[in-house]
């Protein structure tokens, strides 16, 4: 059976454009959370993690022409860059390349958008992408609602398991539109503060916007020193309700059971989760049922969410990235927003930054559809 | 590296018409895709009240697993069937009529009963929902039917005993242009499941 590992990435966000830059910010606390107030997005104040276009564009413009190119084109080719140059890897026939989006460049069936709607078609940015660096194979793009940049790593594995390719480029973004924004608006989903996950005050969810990328590959050679082998990977759906999540945790917990297996690892050997809390009641108290049922209540577990919002089709990816770095750190960071546990089973949410040797993570995440994926990951470099 | 799978059956829906297998079994020549979709339900007495909550894609998408899967004497309380599809556009049809909804302030008024339906894997969704599938789903978007990538995924699901089965396929809405191609992936089968045989599979009608 071949390896896979996880190697070089990148974080593009409003806490930096690069992922060490972005973990940093994380250890201090920053969030890159913010309240707004503009009509054009959203009728009523809202909280999000964006980044200033402006900021795009002037770091777009030191590689290429920013205005051929959407926001989030430039951020995916911006993301995806860093890794293609970091990770030395030629191009070549054996190199897939995967996008995952859940709305790719939605904002584009905007009456004032300078683009045509035939940009919306997410196989046209899957050939941006892929021409922007000369791809030599199409593009694979994953589109499977909030699931997609974890399922992505394991699309990635199965491609390379099956011999098609030595390597494989991940780039995954979405952005915070007025479509996203009214759409979970509608919901009645959004909180109008930073959101707080798993805790008893939490209302809601925040969306975020962020592009990040890795590289996922067969070779051992020249790993970063964050990097991590997948150990087991699973996908598996609820069967039970298209917007919301099952109330036995069944389709998560039969994830991460079935990534186990696969692992060949029982609950107690997971150093660490990162799981999706997104703070809407529904989420955060099925997760906290499917750890119960999985035994792994007493596993450090934090949510991202408090740091970059619901980053969508992104979200898994950069979620499991700051994950790598937090485990080469051997520092579990706190679940930003958590104060007092607002969930029924007795899970063990970091409050604190601390210090803790580990070896093994699991990221999971749950979206609509009934979708939930699991991937666990463990250190390349002892 | 070994084991070789087949394609058990399959099912297209195009051009006002659905075959299994090969075969006719309706034509109709309604014009309109929620006419001739509605028609389609009834001619294979499909029972199931959800189905008129959906949306286009959604519609296609079941009826086409529907009309496969209920031959396969299914069981009723859960089967290891991944779902693996594909299309071109998307969920823009859905898309497009969200945005109508936002895109004037004076008749502002997004619906969750649509935005729901703004991802292509929720018709994953309401398969799973019917058939009581917790088993693997992935929706990949390509510029056209790739029976290579589609048939690589399945395999290894079904090497890494992810699945028993994989119900894989391409299903595509758009304008009011539709077109559904679902296989049955399993161990037994007449068809050999590799990309020349898919292809054909896809294009014979």
């Amino acid at each position: 059976m071949t390896k896979t590992f996880l190697s070089y990435n990148n974080i593009f966000s409003n806490l930096g454009f690069d992922s060490e830059t972005v973990v940093e910010n994380i250890s201090r606390g920053n969030s890159g959370l913010e309240k707004f107030n503009d009509p054009s997005l959203l009728p009523e104040p809202f909280c999000a993690s964006i980044i200033s276009s402006e900021k795009v564009e002037n770091e777009f413009n030191k590689i290429g022409t920013a205005s051929k190119y959407t926001k989030l084109e430039q951020m995916m080719i911006l993301s995806l860059k860093r890794v293609v140059d970091a990770s030395t890897v030629s191009l070549d026939e054996k190199v897939g390349l995967i996008i995952s989006t859940t709305k790719g460049n939605i904002d584009v069936l905007e009456k004032e958008s300078n683009f045509p709607e035939s940009r919306a078609y997410l196989s046209e940015l899957g050939k941006t992408i892929q021409n922007y660096f000369g791809f030599k194979n199409e593009a694979i793009v994953l589109s499977n609602a909030c699931v997609s940049g974890v399922l992505a790593i394991s699309a990635a594995k199965r491609f390379i398991s099956e011999g098609k390719y030595d390597h494989v480029f991940i780039t995954s973004g979405d952005l915070v539109s007025k479509f996203i924004l009214s759409g979970f608006n509608s919901f009645q989903a959004l909180s109008a503060e930073p959101c707080k996950p798993y805790d008893k005050n939490r209302v809601g969810i925040n969306l975020g916007e962020v592009a990040a990328s890795i590289l996922v590959t067969s070779s051992t050679e020249n790993l970063p020193k964050e990097a991590v082998e997948i150990y087991g990977d699973a996908t598996c759906n609820d069967a039970n309700h298209i917007s919301g999540p099952s109330r036995t945790g069944e389709g998560l917990f039969r994830s991460v059971k079935s990534a186990l297996k696969e692992a060949n690892l029982d609950a107690s050997q997971i150093d660490y989760i990162s799981a999706h809390g997104t703070a809407t009641p529904f989420n955060d108290e099925m997760e906290a049922i499917a750890f119960s049922r999985l035994e792994m209540e007493d596993v450090p577990l934090n949510s991202l969410k408090g740091y970059f919002g619901h980053t969508l089709g992104a979200s898994g990816l950069l979620e499991t990235i700051v994950g790598m770095c937090f485990m080469e750190k051997n520092i579990l960071f706190s679940s930003k927003g958590f104060s007092d546990l607002g969930v029924s089973k007795g899970i063990n949410i970091i409050k604190d930054n601390t210090s803790k040797k580990m070896q093994i993570f699991l990221k999971t995440a749950s979206g609509f559809g009934g979708c939930n994926t699991a991937v666990i990951l463990r250190k390349a470099n002892n | 590296m070994s084991e070789i799978f087949h394609i058990k059956s399959y099912c297209n829906i195009k051009n006002q018409t659905v075959s299994v297998n090969g075969e006719l079994l309706f034509s109709d020549n309604a014009e309109d895709f929620p006419a001739f979709i509605k028609k389609v339900y009834n001619f294979f007495k499909t029972d199931y009240s959800k189905f008129f909550k959906m949306d286009n894609l959604s519609k296609l998408a079941f009826l086409a697993a529907d009309i496969l899967l209920k031959n396969e004497g299914l069981n009723e309380e859960e089967n290891n069937i991944a779902l693996v599809f594909s299309n071109k556009a998307s969920s823009l049809d859905t898309d497009r009529k969200h945005q109508a909804a936002i895109e004037n302030e004076e008749e502002y008024f997004p619906s969750p009963a649509v935005f729901v339906y703004t991802l292509p894997n929720i018709c994953l969704g309401e398969i799973s929902i019917k058939h009581r599938l917790y088993s693997e789903n992935s929706f990949f978007i390509f510029d056209r039917f790739n029976a290579e990538h589609i048939q690589l995924y399945a395999n290894s699901l079904l090497r890494n005993k992810k699945a028993e089965k994989v119900l894989c396929g391409w299903v595509d809405f758009d304008e009011n242009s539709y077109d559904a191609f679902l296989y049955l992936v399993e161990k037994e089968g007449k068809i050999e499941h590799k990309t020349e045989e898919i292809t054909r599979l896809y294009n014979t009608l």
